[in-house]
């Protein structure tokens, strides 16, 4: 998978070779990690707009009349309460609790979901769905024929109304429509893997095509994979793979939210066990500029060792280090002095609880947004 | 492009003799690699280092390179601007972006380096 030859192309990929991005493989496809610099693609979507290519991302189709039901032992979240246009993050957990992986369901219907999850466990994801729902559910993989491109930032409201044929004024958070654009479907969800508002479009492979185009006509910032991963850990979500994996247990990861108490799931049990105890996914505001790195141990002052870093980067918005790991939850409260041990040296730090960046716009009023353009 | 007044390493630095002292850097080339440099860690000045010995580290958002001294010698100075505006080695790696300046240097060691013209080429044929 991480091999660059046998990595695949995205629709996009040719494009990103034009705009001179620099491209490695990711997830098994061909991804721009920079174009013109992760610092100027980070702050475009803090300030301005940045547009991602996220076609690596799965999508299913799953739908039926027992698919709701299945679809609530499936996942960690509640499903039955979504209501049409609406969408949830939820973990797929294994028996044990491990996370199998993390994902957004899109409740297009009464009976009808897509699902949205990750590009390298597309493949098991989707043999696992298929052995834990009922026969008569169906499940289709539509990655192949839907594209997606991430369009964040305080000037992606504006931007997006003025491209499509009809209005978006009233698309809330974690809510979804179907737009137009010149006569094609764009499903214009309002989530996003950055802090600042914005949307997730779907759409058919040449529609993609058209609207990436249009968007970047427009002024929108090409932004790659490296400011995609500086802006989510700003805001402390997890990147499957680091902060979440089969070999740890979702009860840890702080998410309570979306490990529903209401119900069962499988590896509710397990979950639940691990809600309490052991350790949990913070945030880690470092003192200096130099990083962290995933694996560096995070010790207490005086040198016991209570954790372990998950993503650690330099944070553009913040202007120091900032990570996240996982630290025995008895010593997890906001402004512990820690320190994280690396090779060279020992960082300095805090913790705090996420966001570590706070001015983030993704939870604001889509109107104010397109009010101050207008 | 990379200034003829100074010397190269395979390394991707540079050294420029003036005043006595040498001035170290890293190359545009290795700026441009590295993407935005968001750290710099800078040795001691006083301390000495033998040709090619681990004197620093440059990190950048995704990655931390380390720092070869291109000859033997002693730390006269540091760019201490680097601290906090690490970023004027993308945006002056041969001027304001100097890392450290040496003194008592091995200058034959110096005469033995690639010249612009010669570093360039070493470019040329890796790509």
């Amino acid at each position: 998978m991480g091999d660059e030859n046998e990595a695949i192309p995205t629709i996009l990929t040719d494009r990103h070779r034009t705009l001179g991005a620099r491209m490695a493989p990711f997830g098994g496809f061909q991804m721009p990690i920079q174009y013109d610099g992760i610092v100027s693609e980070h702050n475009a979507v803090r300030r301005g707009v940045g547009l991602f290519d996220t076609c690596h991302m799965g999508e299913f189709i799953i739908q039926g009349s027992s698919a709701t039901s299945d679809l609530e032992h499936l996942l960690t979240c509640n499903v039955a309460t979504l209501d049409a246009g609406q969408c949830r993050y939820g973990l797929i957990c294994n028996p044990d609790g491990g996370v199998i992986d993390d994902m957004i369901i899109y409740r297009t219907g009464e009976v009808s979901y897509m699902m949205v999850v990750n590009a390298g466990t597309q493949a098991g994801d989707f043999a696992w769905i298929r052995e834990q729902v009922s026969d008569r559910t169906e499940l289709r993989d539509v990655s192949q024929e839907t594209g997606k491109i991430d369009l964040q930032g305080p000037d992606a409201p504006a931007m997006l109304a003025n491209l499509l044929d009809d209005p978006i004024a009233g698309l809330k958070y974690f809510r979804f429509s179907e737009n137009r654009l010149d006569e094609a479907t764009v499903r214009v969800s309002r989530t996003g893997y950055t802090g600042e508002i914005g949307f997730e479009l779907y759409a058919s492979n040449a529609t993609t095509l058209i609207l990436w185009d249009r968007l970047l006509e427009a002024g929108a910032t090409p932004a790659g994979l490296g400011a995609r991963d500086t802006l989510r850990l700003e805001v402390g979500l997890p990147l499957y793979g680091h902060e979440m994996g089969t070999n740890r247990n979702a009860g840890e990861s702080g998410f309570t939210s979306i490990l529903s108490p209401d119900k069962s799931f499988v590896g509710c049990e397990a979950v639940r066990r691990h809600m309490d105890g052991g350790s949990v996914l913070t945030g880690v505001v470092l003192d200096g500029r130099r990083a962290a790195r995933e694996g560096d141990v995070i010790q207490l002052v005086d040198g016991e060792t209570v954790g372990e870093v998950t993503s650690g980067s330099f944070s553009p918005s913040l202007g120091r280090a900032i990570a996240l790991g996982y630290v025995r939850r008895e010593h997890v409260q906001p402004g512990q002095k820690v320190k994280v041990v690396t090779a060279r040296q020992d960082l300095p730090g805090t913790l705090e609880s996420t966001p570590l960046y706070k001015e983030g716009t993704a939870r604001k009023s889509l109107k104010q947004f397109l009010e101050a353009s207008s | 492009m990379n200034p003829s007044d100074r010397k190269y390493t395979k390394s991707h630095e540079w050294i420029k003799v003036e005043d006595g002292e040498a001035v170290v850097g890293i190359t545009d080339y290795a700026q441009e690699a590295m993407g935005d440099v968001t750290f710099v860690e800078l040795p001691s000045v006083g301390a000495s280092f033998p040709k090619a010995g681990d004197c620093g580290v440059v990190e950048s958002v995704k990655a931390a390179s380390d720092l070869y001294c291109p000859v033997d010698g002693t730390i006269a100075d540091v760019n201490a601007s680097l601290e906090n505006a690490p970023e004027l080695i993308n945006q002056d790696p041969y001027e304001d972006g100097w890392l450290l300046k040496l003194r008592d240097f091995d200058e034959s060691q110096v005469a033995e380096l690639m010249t612009a013209d010669e570093y360039k080429a070493s470019l040329d044929q890796d790509s």
